[in-house]
């Protein structure tokens, strides 16, 4: 079997796909929580199958206005990375950051968008040579790239990958969230189909 | 009595058509296109939200509404069913934008430019002239198509609202 069909994968697949994302979103999380020394909680990963028409529901609609850092991921690992923020909670990291008063709105400025990239990148990383580490895979990130916009554009980026190959989008989401100011963001791991064998094989799970 | 005015979804990948007096929507457009047809006379509206340019470049292609040229196909058709004759549809278009700044080299992120020439090539094959159009750029768009008329509302975050 070259690819693996998203309908034939099992619960076996599924849970060790969730680990993936547990272990990953679990580094990305301590790193965030030292970058602005509060504490971040997690939530169980979640392993999504999700129709194109249902995919931007995750991030609260496909109008809901978010913040999306992309990488490209090659490498033995195909696929993408995403690190999003709803809009309300980049404010408040970046605040946190710049040392501004947490409720200060007002438009992201260069240096902010710079932040948050960097912050993408940061965290990313981390989730994704946590992965490399578990995998002995080689994972190579792409530089990080940001946009703000409606949850449902940012999707469609990945999404479009997907249609070329089916009618259905595989990812990894993890939920997490900086109790006091209400920091809720989501760690997206999106890989390719090619590769979720290769991952899967490589933690001795038969596909 | 007042003719209660629907708001009809198309979701990504997906098509559906609409008559005087209900409004089709697409949300969130990003890289895809939306692709709306309009009868001014019969007052049938069609719209398309496609993911790729070209069926026959995929080898799973039995989502019709996945691509510009089935989709297209298809809409005319179902618009037909309706009341709708062909050599009075017109086009317009909205949408593949290139929502992240990688390197345009990359096929990937060229995607929005190739949605669009795909359509372009589409409607010009069945004889359909595009009169309006706001596609490109880096941002993502939500339209409705008004069936009373035709109109095309774009709306954007930070980018304004316009009619087309």
């Amino acid at each position: 079997m070259q690819n693996v069909d998203i309908d034939m994968l099992n619960t076996i697949h599924l849970d060790v796909l969730k680990e993936i994302g547990n272990i990953g979103a679990g580094n990305a999380t301590t790193a965030l929580s030292k970058l602005i020394n509060k504490k971040v909680d997690m939530e169980v990963p979640k392993v999504n199958i999700l129709e194109f028409k249902n995919l931007a529901d995750i991030l609260g609609g496909p109008e809901n206005p978010v913040v999306g850092v992309l990488l490209d991921v090659s490498g033995e690992v195909e696929g993408m990375m995403m690190f999003v923020l709803e809009q309300r909670s980049a404010h408040v990291l970046v605040n946190i950051l710049m040392g501004r008063d947490i409720h200060h709105i007002s438009e992201f400025n260069d240096m902010d968008i710079s932040a948050l990239s960097e912050i993408g990148n940061i965290l990313t990383g981390s989730y994704l040579s946590s992965l490399s580490a578990l995998t002995n895979l080689s994972i190579v990130p792409s530089i990080p790239h940001l946009a703000f916009d409606m949850a449902g554009a940012i999707l469609s980026v990945p999404a479009i990958e997907f249609g070329k190959v089916g009618d259905k989008v595989l990812l990894i989401e993890t939920e997490f969230a900086e109790g006091i100011d209400r920091v809720v963001g989501y760690f997206i791991l999106i890989p390719d189909i090619k590769s979720f064998k290769k991952i899967l094989t490589s933690l001795g799970v038969s596909v | 009595m007042m003719n209660t005015q629907e708001i009809i979804k198309v979701g990504m990948a997906d098509l559906n058509t609409a008559v005087y007096p209900d409004i089709l929507t697409t949300l969130g457009l990003g890289s895809c296109v939306g692709i709306a047809l309009y009868d001014p006379v019969s007052r049938v509206g069609g719209l398309a939200h496609i993911m790729l340019p070209d069926s026959t470049q995929i080898k799973n292609n039995s989502n019709k509404a996945k691509f510009a040229d089935t989709a297209t196909v298809l809409l005319v058709e179902e618009m037909i069913k309706l009341g709708a004759v062909k050599e009075r549809i017109i086009a317009k278009l909205a949408g593949g934008a290139q929502m992240f700044a990688f390197n345009n080299t990359n096929e990937l992120m060229r995607i929005g430019y190739r949605n669009i020439a795909a359509a372009h090539s589409i409607l010009e094959k069945l004889g359909i002239k595009i009169v309006a159009s706001d596609t490109g750029e880096n941002y993502g768009r939500t339209i409705e198509l008004y069936t009373e008329d035709g109109k095309l509302l774009i709306k954007t975050i930070g980018h304004g609202i316009k009619e087309i």
